[in-house]
C-alpha cells in the first residue's frame, strides 16, 4: 500500500452568488513511501484543496484518504504528529523574529523548552537565516519567509511533507535553493507531495507526476513516461528573418510527420518526426541549399509543456502567469525569445 | 546552504493532556504577549485614550452634568472602565480576523495543538491589554477626584468583574472575527455598534436624564448593568440616587454575572468550533 493515498475525492465549493466551483471531482493519488510526487496543475486545478485534505484542513464531501494507514478524515489528531506544511503563503507570525516564530512551532509539537530553542536554532543555520534570526519576519524577504516557513513544517524532522507551490513567486535564486533543500530532504527519506505550477520544478523534483486538471488526475508517470506518452522528438529551428518563413514551412511540412507549430515572433518552428535525427539531417541540407540562414536548429524530446498542451487543450502556465503576476518561464517560445 | 540536515528527530515530551493544554495555551498567550511589546501603538493606545477619556469628561462636563450628593468624577469612572475594557475585548475579533488573512491559522491548525489554545491565547491577550488599561485609568481618576468608598475586597470584585466581562465578550468577538474574516469590517462594524452601546446607558450621565426612548433601552442595556455593578461595588452611588424599576438595575452584579456565564457558555464551543472547521481562503 502506499504511503498517502487518496481515493475519489470530491469537494464542492459553492461561493457566494456564484455557481458551485467542483474543487475537487474525484481525485485519485498514492504517493509510496521516500518519493516525491509532484501534483502539476494550473491555478484553480484542485492542487491546493487536494493539499489541505491530506493536511486536516478541509474535510472532503466524499472520499478517503489515508497516510501510513491513518485514516486522515476520522482522525486529524493521528495525523498531525506526522505531517509537514508549508503553503504557498508563508505562514508565519509577522511580529515574532524568526527564532521566535521556529521556537513557538517545536512548544506547540510539545518538544518542551530547552529542545524547542535547540532544534530552532539547527534550523536557523540550516536555512542560512543566522542573520535574521533576531529581526521581526515582517522585515523579511520572501525567500527569506518562505524559508522559515518550510523551517516551520521540519520542526519534527516528519516522515510527511506537503509543500503547496514552494517556489511560486520566489526569485530564480531563491528557487533553486528551494529545491537543494527539498532534494536532500528527499534523500533522507521523507516522502514529499508537492504542488506546482512549473513543469520544470516538477521534472527537477518528483519521481512522479501527476497531471491535474478541473479536480481530476488526467495522466501520471514519470517525467519521461509523460512525454514518451505524446510521441517522438522534435525538430526545432528558428529562422534569422522573418522573410523566409514560407519557404520554412514549405520544408518542414515536406520532413515532418506533423503541420509544424509556429511560434509567436513567427520566426520559430516545431514540427514532430518519425526519424527525427534523419529528417533533421534532410531539413538541413534543404535550408543550405536555398540558402536560409539559421539561428538556431535541432532536436528536442516532448517537454512536460507539451504533455500539458497534448491533455488539457491549454497550457499549464498561460493562466498562472496573469493570475500570479510572475514571468511565465516555462514555455519554449519565450525561453527562446531570451535567448 | 548546507548539504545535510543532520539531526536526529526530535522527540516529543509526553505529558498528560491537561499539561499540553496549559502550554499550548502559554505559548499562543506569550505570541500575543510579544505583539504587544513588538507593535506599541496597542498598548499606547490603549494607555492614552483611557486617561484622554478620563481627562475630557471629568473636566469638560463636570460643570454641566450635576449629580446630586456626589461628584462627576466620581460617577464618571465606573462608565469609562466599561467602556474601555468593552472596546478592549474587540482585539480579539480583529486579530483573529487577521490570522486567518494571515494564513497563520492553517499552520496551527495542522500541529498536534489544542483547537481551543489559539482562541485562548487570544483573548488571554485582550485581558492584558485591559488589565493595563484599568491600572492606568485607575490612577489617572485616583488624580482627577476619584476615590473608591468600598471596602479593598469590593473593589478587587469591581475589578474582576469588569475584566471578566470583558473577556467573555472577547470570545463572542473571537467567534465574529472568524465569521466576517475581515479585520476593517470588525473595526468599522464594532464601532458602530459599541459606541451606540456604551453611550446609550447610565455610563456617562445618570439615565433618568435621557428622553424616556433612550431612556428605557439604556436601563435594558447590559453595558448600564455593568456600569451599575462597578459603581456599586466601588462605592461611587450616591445616596440619594434614583432608584431604577427595572431588575437588571436593581441587581446589577447578578446580570453581569449572568451575563459572563451566558456568553462564555455558548460562545467559547461556538469559537472553538469554528476555529477546527475553519478553512482559509
Amino acid at each position: 500500500m502506499s504511503y498517502i493515498e487518496a481515493v475519489d475525492l470530491k469537494k464542492t465549493y459553492t461561493p457566494k452568488g456564484a455557481s458551485p466551483v467542483h474543487a475537487l471531482d474525484g481525485l485519485n493519488l498514492e504517493v509510496p513511501q521516500g518519493t516525491v510526487t509532484a501534483l502539476l496543475g494550473p491555478n484553480g486545478a484542485g492542487k491546493t484543496t487536494t493539499v489541505k485534505v491530506l493536511t486536516t484542513l478541509t474535510r472532503p464531501d466524499s472520499g478517503t484518504a489515508t497516510i501510513n494507514g491513518v485514516d486522515v478524515i476520522a482522525s486529524p489528531e493521528r495525523i498531525r504528529p506526522m505531517i509537514g506544511v508549508s503553503g504557498q503563503y508563508a505562514a508565519v507570525d509577522e511580529n515574532l523574529t524568526g527564532f521566535e516564530n521556529l521556537d513557538m512551532v517545536g512548544r506547540l509539537y510539545h518538544l518542551g523548552a530547552k529542545q524547542s530553542r535547540v532544534r530552532a536554532r539547527e534550523l536557523i543555520d540550516l536555512f542560512d537565516l543566522t542573520e535574521a534570526q533576531n529581526r521581526p519576519v515582517k522585515g523579511f524577504s520572501g525567500g527569506m519567509r518562505r524559508r522559515i516557513d518550510l523551517a516551520g513544517a521540519l520542526v519534527m524532522r516528519p516522515p510527511v511533507l506537503f509543500l503547496d507551490e514552494p517556489t511560486t513567486g520566489l526569485d530564480p535564486r531563491s528557487r533553486i535553493g528551494m529545491w537543494e533543500i527539498i532534494t536532500t530532504l528527499v534523500g533522507e527519506g521523507t516522502t514529499v507531495l508537492l504542488t506546482t505550477q512549473y513543469l520544470e520544478e516538477a521534472d527537477q523534483l518528483a519521481d512522479s507526476i501527476s497531471v491535474i486538471d478541473d479536480g481530476k488526475v488526467i495522466a501520471k508517470g514519470t517525467s519521461d513516461e509523460l512525454k514518451a506518452s505524446i510521441g517522438g522528438q522534435r525538430v526545432e529551428l528558428s529562422l534569422v528573418s522573418q522573410d523566409d518563413a514560407a519557404a520554412a514551412r514549405e520544408i518542414l511540412t515536406r520532413f515532418g510527420s506533423t503541420e509544424p507549430a509556429v511560434s509567436l515572433d513567427g520566426r520559430g518552428f516545431t514540427v514532430n518526426a518519425e526519424d527525427a535525427p534523419a529528417a533533421l539531417q534532410l531539413i538541413l541540407t534543404e535550408f543550405a541549399s536555398r540558402g536560409i540562414p539559421l539561428y538556431d536548429a535541432g532536436m528536442r524530446r516532448p517537454t512536460l509543456d507539451d504533455v500539458f498542451l497534448k491533455l488539457t487543450g491549454h497550457t499549464a502556465s498561460a493562466d498562472d502567469a496573469a493570475a500570479t503576476g510572475t514571468e511565465n518561464t516555462d514555455a519554449p517560445s519565450s525561453r527562446k525569445a531570451q535567448k | 546552504m548546507t548539504a545535510t540536515i543532520p539531526t536526529p528527530t526530535p522527540n516529543s515530551v509526553a505529558a498528560s493532556p491537561v499539561m499540553n493544554w496549559l502550554n499550548d495555551g502559554w505559548i499562543t498567550t506569550r505570541r500575543n504577549l510579544i505583539k504587544i511589546k513588538r507593535v506599541p501603538d496597542i498598548l499606547v493606545f490603549t494607555t492614552l485614550q483611557p486617561i484622554m477619556f478620563v481627562l475630557l469628561f471629568t473636566y469638560v462636563y463636570a460643570g454641566v452634568i450635576d449629580i446630586p450628593g456626589s461628584t462627576y468624577a466620581e460617577f464618571i469612572m465606573a462608565g469609562i472602565f466599561a467602556q474601555t475594557v468593552v472596546f478592549g475585548s474587540t482585539y480579539s475579533g480583529s486579530a483573529m480576523a487577521q490570522d486567518l488573512k494571515d494564513g497563520i491559522i492553517d499552520r496551527f491548525r495542522t500541529l498536534p495543538m489544542s483547537p481551543s489554545a489559539v482562541l485562548v491565547g487570544r483573548t488571554n491577550g485582550d485581558l492584558l491589554i485591559n488589565s493595563i488599561s484599568m491600572i492606568v485609568m485607575m490612577t489617572t481618576g485616583l488624580i482627577v477626584g476619584w476615590r473608591i468608598n468600598s471596602s479593598p475586597l469590593e473593589a478587587l470584585a469591581a475589578i474582576a468583574l469588569l475584566l471578566l466581562f470583558a473577556y467573555a465578550l472577547s470570545w463572542v468577538m473571537a467567534f465574529i472575527g472568524m465569521s466576517v474574516r475581515s479585520p476593517e469590517v470588525i473595526n468599522n462594524v464594532s464601532f458602530l455598534v459599541l459606541f451606540p452601546l456604551t453611550f446609550i446607558s447610565n455610563a456617562f450621565v445618570p439615565a433618568e436624564t435621557l428622553p424616556t426612548p433612550l431612556r428605557v433601552f439604556a436601563e435594558f442595556n447590559p453595558v448600564s448593568a455593568l456600569v451599575q455593578a462597578a459603581r456599586e461595588l466601588f462605592g461611587n452611588t450616591p445616596a440619594g440616587s434614583a432608584q431604577s424599576e427595572v431588575w437588571t438595575q436593581q441587581h446589577p452584579v447578578l446580570t453581569v454575572l449572568i451575563g459572563i456565564v451566558v456568553m462564555l457558555a455558548i460562545f467559547v464551543p461556538l469559537a472553538v468550533r469554528k476555529f477546527a472547521n475553519i478553512s482559509s481562503r
